[in-house]
């Protein structure tokens, strides 16, 4: 446990470094001590102040509340399902959200009566898109309940929703088509202060939740039956770990956009570290984690562009689908036959 | 050979217990009783519904009828973790936690007593290393469950049933899969637990030889029959095991306890 301690501060420090770059980098370069001194005067309106306060700051915290809470939603997953590959995007969790999302964006003459404010309607429609599809995979998975057609299952219904938002765009003008596309890249960038809660909230409330888990999810690694005689309430956990995901990998994707990898593979890169499955370590590992890299790609974004922006979604995937290939090729721990 | 200086009083009792899956009922208005202090086998055919009992003994399985009772408390009616002090389960299968320490899936027998984050207090260890100790498996404590071998593995989720410390423990098929050695190294530790902790110990088996060799009693689950139960000395003198197992392709030699294979 001493040596997990130990890498969970590390990570807090890296994830503390790559935000302290973030604030200093990008399309102006300053100075530590001008990112401080518009730190401490929020209210200075100043065009330094402005980039801290109405760019940096905001894309800095809804890159570590993204990453973070994609890494647990790809934990929550992995162990609900006994399944290595499981994370919100494999298991078409985004592609239900980006449906959602499409609905709103793609659609909006639809909606146009609704007196919501948009930002409202996009996280509900990607919530309800989330949990729809969480539903489906919890159904599925008490029919079938083998990993591969789950997984398969998972590619089937993002294909659907993919299709569906084809058909959408094949019918909405090119304004809303441009904002769907770009959503599709993915982003931290684009959130403003008075925007953040809509995202730090659900996603904060998510990580709460599913750091209390904890407990119950260290059982049901050794399965679900023998986690009820252990006095584990399996159904009850696994319903509040699927709401959970739902409502990360929802909310999450309504705003940044369906970020591959980062939920499947940080749990994997967590347990490379912590040489552990012990989910007191890894649940905060995962977290902590999760940031860090979410943190890392926003710098790369960032930093690659000098006029034309990397997509994120490129920079995740470069990253995180060796980290999967890794996995299966090495995946004797996960993967051992019961 | 199961006396072992302590009271024995019936730890687990079924009432008109009936059990199976919907239509199909497995086993009618059974009175089952197991007493602390002594190691029993449960065999029966393929198929005949020994781990529906178990788990159903377990909780895990509703009855269609009648009661399961531990320390005069019905098993199904009892919140899950209090379930979880009073029986502790070994299920079949081997479990996919790989990169789990052996360590720490033993204090994984520890939830029904540890708070909500699973904290331990020094009690909680020293339960944990003294399980360890019972089961042989102190010297794995360190290593993650993938470099287990199979006996291993087991005995690891032996240790964890009993860290759970309950009065009465049931295991579904320990010794499948395992080699001769193996087996006869299980079944000892389940016969030390049992006679050494007070604990009533039920596991199903299909390996005849070894149940009448270590263990104090039998429970016969046979075709169209009732529960037959009983000291295992009497179970070989009856000839209901002979009765239960006979087949053309075996004779079951009761003098000695042992099969004989007919080409």
């Amino acid at each position: 446990m001493r040596g997990t301690v130990r890498w969970l501060w590390a990570f807090a420090a890296f994830g503390a470094l790559f935000a302290m770059i973030g604030l200093v980098t990008g399309s102006v370069n300053l100075s530590l001590a001008e990112v401080w001194n518009a730190v401490l005067h929020p209210g200075e309106d100043t065009a330094i102040g402005t980039i801290i306060w109405r760019v940096r700051l905001p894309e800095i915290a809804t890159a570590a509340f993204a990453g973070a809470g994609l890494a647990a939603g790809g934990l929550l997953m992995q162990t609900l399902f006994r399944n290595p590959l499981a994370g919100p995007g494999v298991l078409g969790i985004t592609s239900g959200s980006g449906l959602g999302v499409a609905l709103v964006l793609l659609a909006r003459p639809l909606w146009a009566w609704m007196p919501l404010p948009q930002d409202l309607m996009m996280t509900v429609a990607a919530l309800l898109g989330a949990i729809a599809v969480l539903l489906l995979i919890v159904l599925a998975d008490r029919r079938v309940g083998d990993g591969i057609t789950l997984l398969i299952m998972g590619l089937m219904v993002g294909y659907l929703c993919s299709a569906l938002v084809s058909v959408l765009q094949a019918a909405s003008g090119a304004e809303a088509l441009r904002g769907y596309v770009l959503w599709g890249l993915g982003s931290f960038g684009g959130m403003d202060l008075p925007r953040l809660p809509w995202i730090m909230v659900p996603v904060a409330a998510g990580l709460v939740v599913a750091i209390t888990l904890i407990k119950p999810l260290n059982a049901l690694l050794i399965g679900d039956d023998q986690a009820r005689s252990m006095g584990v309430p399996v159904d009850r956990v696994r319903r509040i770990a699927i709401w959970t995901t739902g409502v990360l990998a929802g909310t999450i994707t309504a705003f940044c956009g369906p970020i591959a990898f980062l939920g499947l593979a940080t749990p994997h890169v967590a347990r490379a570290f912590l040489r552990t499955g012990d989910h007191r370590a890894l649940m905060p590992g995962s977290i902590l984690l999760g940031a860090v890299l979410a943190l890392g790609c926003d710098l790369l974004v960032r930093t690659s562009a000098s006029g034309t922006l990397l997509p994120l979604n490129a920079v995740t995937s470069l990253l995180g689908a060796p980290v999967v290939l890794w996995v299966l090729l090495r995946g004797r721990k996960w993967a051992r036959p019961a | 050979m199961g006396t072992t200086g302590m009271t024995q009083e019936a730890r687990l009792i079924t009432k008109e217990l009936t059990i199976g899956h919907g239509e199909h009922v497995l086993l009618r208005d059974a009175g089952l009783s197991l007493v602390s202090g002594s190691l029993t086998a449960l065999v029966g055919i393929n198929g005949i519904g020994k781990s529906t009992l178990l788990r159903t003994l377990a909780g895990l399985h509703q009855p269609l009828k009648g009661e399961v009772l531990v320390e005069g408390k019905e098993v199904h009616a009892l919140a899950a973790t209090e379930r979880a002090r009073l029986i502790s389960v070994v299920l079949t299968g081997r479990p996919q936690a790989g990169m789990l320490e052996v360590e720490t899936l033993v204090g994984l027998g520890r939830q029904p007593w540890t708070d909500r984050w699973g904290r331990f207090t020094k009690e909680d260890e020293k339960v944990v290393h003294s399980a360890l100790e019972r089961t042989g498996a102190l010297h794995l404590r360190q290593r993650t469950m993938d470099t287990c071998s199979d006996g291993e593995c087991q005995k690891v989720m032996i240790a964890r049933a009993l860290a759970q410390a309950t009065p009465v423990l049931l295991l579904d098929e320990p010794t499948a899969f395992l080699d001769l050695p193996n087996r006869a190294e299980i079944v000892r530790v389940l016969r030390g637990i049992a006679h050494d902790e007070g604990k009533a110990v039920l596991f199903s088996t299909h390996d005849l030889q070894i149940a009448l060799d270590l263990c104090d009693r039998i429970v016969l689950m046979r075709p169209d029959k009732e529960l037959w139960q009983g000291d295992t000395r009497e179970a070989l003198a009856s000839g209901v095991l002979a009765e239960a197992f006979a087949s053309s392709g075996v004779r079951f030699d009761a003098a000695y306890g042992t099969h004989r294979f007919l080409p």
